[in-house]
């Protein structure tokens, strides 16, 4: 006889508790604590009281919890947190992820529809997070006669490609992964990898649509790059520097937006045709050319793609930003970390805390990092809604616009900029 | 004695700046079909379209049932537009038969009809629409299709394969209060697609794609023998309810839609200004229509044609004009039943219309013909 729930039995229940607790103190002895000793080993230790903490006397924040602040401080102070979490990969993963959300929804409420419901509480909010393990659940189906070291690598070098462009934006005041003083020339270079992958991709997967889309999407990003650079030039010879940083902090006052509108709009459609969004997506055209250089792509081959294009998207928008909209700059709206707990520490009942450490984060940092994510979101929104709205345009239409009128008005920038810079009003000796 | 290979088999020359695409059948554009497309660089040399992957034997199949049997499955190539599909069968049908049609049931017929036609046309144009890479096309017209199907649910009990026309009338009546909720709902319809006009027919990247594409002059679309949407939209004014009115429809006032470009753009317009008018037309039959009185005259069990006989009806569907020829040698069984269907006759211009034109006006061009596989291959 068949049984569908099994019997329930206290033993067995309990046993299976003492199991998994087991496991978890096990895997956290083995990997956990060895993991978190290796960071600590890593990163610059700060000084509490007088006295260097060393890694052994940091885990005694077991037993005095207001020392995991200064670690935690000084974790936040290394590289690899940089890279890894906080202007790096890991937020802009989470933007993207936001961003795919958004997209999600609100293209379905512009089409009459729900878009993700079920998946997770809340409006299928756990939708992607699905995705992602059908993604990585599903087999890579490579083509006999793919040339699969370029095909393996093709997806893995894309998402390279996008995350070492997140590096270069700049989110708040010192928090960038890489402040290099020719960071614009830096983006260029990054930028000028994608069609090379993916020509890469869409050649190795010796198919006739992939290799069509490939071509296509080479002629864009080629044909689109040029315009790119010419309407940020304007921007840069009124700031009179590379560095992104330095850019962003140049617009204190205004950002460059009320000046040179025109380079704004030449880089925002340009920005679209670079990260083949609707109604650039003729690389990946379905009707015409099946999913383009996507087509052969399976699994998480296919799901590294997106995720690079979605990191591609929010380090375009971020560079939208720090470039004309002002970057981190904007009214403070974040209060100040009150001064009478650094003064006399938190008081709960009979217990005073007074953590050392405090504050974690400076207020221009989480204000900064507002605007800054209010600023892309704006930007990001705006990249996403075309696609609700226009139909694909065809590759010729595409060219024409790309050489004929976008570079056109790219110079017609140049020109505003130069006569800003001639006239007095910007530049040295005038308004900055 | 030589043999001729089918198409797609036969070996050419081979051409190196030649690439040979087999677009179909498992291809998200092409539908239940196969074209293959020669491109040489981005432009289209040859287009070969090869239709028959959904051949049904329907034709075949109504010589071994009864006239009413063939019913159910002679609507089954156009689904969604199956009253249409069914009325030249049953009006050719009636004929054979030798029986009247009272004049509710030819008001009724009318109603379903147009309302099917609606159906129809606002499936074309999800399709169209994501073929142009315009998802808010995709999704509008699909959600907005409901009105009409919740309104034929009403009429016949089926949202899609309705089964609704009978020799000697239609199958039952008007659901009582019919009249009132048909108008609000039509009414509500034609606002809906009035607004596609500003995000779709006005939108300047969708009239930049398609205008001046496929170009169909009016001599060539005579002479291919096209239909329909097609026929009008190149300068031809040509519409079976007013030219060959059948039923009712001489009492209408049916306004024939008819542009000159003969492009995509104007292929794409036609239907979407045929459904504006398919509303105008059940405002009228709903005003005209008998408030009272049979929809179905009394058949016998197992009708026979009188002897010898044989019947060419045709109807204006929503695809343009579709015939049928029905012979009877007086049995219970039809002899020969043969469809004359639209989709066929405008795929007769693809491959003239594909030559020298980009690759990314292949969609669009192929879909602008109101082409349905299941119906080309019957």
């Amino acid at each position: 006889m068949s049984v569908i729930a099994p019997k329930f039995k206290l033993s067995e229940f309990i046993k299976s508790l003492l199991d998994n607790v087991f496991w978890i103190i096990l895997l956290l002895v083995l990997v956990g604590l060895p993991a978190v000793f290796m960071i600590l080993f890593v990163i610059e230790l700060p000084v509490i009281n007088g006295e260097l903490l060393t890694p052994f006397l940091a885990l005694t924040w077991l037993a005095d919890p207001s020392r995991i602040l200064p670690v935690v401080k000084a974790f936040m102070g290394t590289d690899i947190f940089r890279v890894m979490a906080f202007p790096g990969f890991g937020f802009a993963a989470l933007l993207a992820a936001g961003t795919i959300f958004v997209e999600r929804k609100m293209l379905a409420k512009l089409q009459l529809r729900v878009g993700p419901f079920y998946c997770g509480k809340f409006e299928g909010i756990l939708q992607l997070m699905g995705d992602g393990l059908k993604l990585i659940s599903k087999e890579i189906i490579i083509p006999a006669k793919a040339d699969k070291p370029i095909f393996w690598a093709a997806p893995v070098l894309f998402v390279a490609a996008a995350a070492a462009f997140v590096a270069f934006i700049p989110v708040a005041p010192g928090w960038v992964v890489t402040d290099v003083d020719l960071g614009l020339l830096g983006v260029f270079a990054v930028i000028g990898f994608f069609p090379i992958i993916t020509i890469l991709s869409a050649w190795s997967a010796n198919s006739k649509f992939p290799f069509i889309g490939g071509i296509r999407a080479l002629f864009q990003m080629v044909s689109f790059e040029i315009p790119l650079i010419l309407s940020l030039l304007g921007v840069v010879m009124l700031t009179g520097s590379l560095n992104l940083s330095e850019i962003a902090a140049s617009q204190s006052v205004f950002p460059w937006i009320v000046f040179l509108p025109v380079g704004a709009i030449v880089f925002f459609i340009t920005m679209l045709a670079e990260l083949e969004r609707i109604p650039f997506d003729l690389p990946e055209a379905e009707s015409e050319i099946v999913a383009g250089w996507l087509t052969e792509l399976s699994g998480m081959l296919y799901g590294l793609v997106q995720l690079g294009t979605y990191l591609k998207l929010y380090a375009f928008a971020g560079l939208f930003v720090v470039l004309f909209l002002g970057g981190w700059n904007g009214p403070m709206i974040v209060p100040q970390f009150p001064a009478e707990i650094l003064a006399n520490g938190i008081t709960m009942g009979p217990v005073t805390l007074n953590p050392p450490g405090l504050p974690l984060f400076t207020q221009e940092m989480l204000n900064g990092t507002l605007m800054f994510i209010l600023k892309t979101a704006g930007v990001i929104f705006f990249i996403l809604l075309p696609r609700g709205v226009f139909p694909r345009i065809r590759v010729d239409m595409l060219l024409n616009l790309g050489w004929g009128k976008l570079i056109g008005l790219a110079f017609v920038n140049i020109f505003i900029a130069l006569g800003l810079l001639y006239a007095g009003v910007l530049g040295p000796g005038g308004l900055q | 004695m030589t043999f001729k290979l089918p198409p797609g088999l036969a070996l050419q020359k081979v051409d190196e700046r030649i690439m040979t695409l087999n677009v179909g059948p498992q291809h998200p554009g092409s539908g239940h079909m196969r074209l293959i497309v020669q491109i040489d660089g981005d432009y289209i040399v040859a287009c070969d379209p090869d239709p028959g992957y959904v051949h049904r034997g329907e034709e075949k199949m109504a010589e071994y049932r009864n006239y009413i049997l063939n019913i159910p499955h002679l609507e089954r190539p156009v689904i969604h537009d199956s009253c249409n599909v069914l009325y030249p069968y049953v009006l050719g049908a009636e004929e054979i038969i030798g029986i009247e049609v009272s004049e509710r049931a030819k008001y009724v017929r009318v109603i379903a009809s147009e309302l099917n036609r609606c159906i129809y046309i606002m499936y074309w144009l999800a399709i169209y629409g994501i073929f142009l890479g315009h998802s808010t096309m995709f999704m509008w017209p699909a959600g907005d299709r409901e009105l009409l199907i919740d309104l034929m649910e009403k009429i016949t009990g089926a949202r899609v394969t309705h089964a609704y026309f009978v020799p000697g009338g239609v199958r039952n009546d008007l659901p009582p209060n019919f009249e009132d909720v048909c108008l609000r709902q039509v009414n509500y319809f034609e606002k809906r697609i009035k607004e596609y006009a500003a995000i779709f027919y006005d939108n300047p990247i969708l009239i930049a794609r398609t205008r001046d594409t496929g170009v169909l002059s009016r001599q060539d679309a005579i002479r291919y023998g096209t239909t329909g949407s097609v026929l009008r939209a190149s300068g031809v004014d040509y519409d079976l309810r007013v030219k060959e009115p059948y039923d009712v429809y001489e009492e209408l006032d049916v306004h024939t839609n008819v542009m000159k470009e003969g492009d995509s753009y104007a292929r794409s317009k036609i239907p979407w200004l045929d459904m504006l008018e398919s509303c105008n037309i059940i405002r009228q039959a709903l005003q005209k229509i008998p408030k009272s009185g049979s929809v179905r005259t009394k058949l016998k069990p197992n009708p026979k044609g009188k002897g010898l006989d044989s019947v060419y009806k045709r109807v204006e569907s929503g695809r343009g004009s579709l015939g049928c020829y029905i012979v009877s040698d007086g049995k219970v069984e039809p002899y020969r039943v043969k469809l004359s269907v639209p989709s066929f006759r405008n795929l007769i211009a693809l491959p003239n219309l594909l030559r020298g034109e980009k690759l990314g006006n292949m969609p669009s061009v192929y879909w602008s013909l109101n082409y349905w596989p299941v119906e080309a291959d019957r």
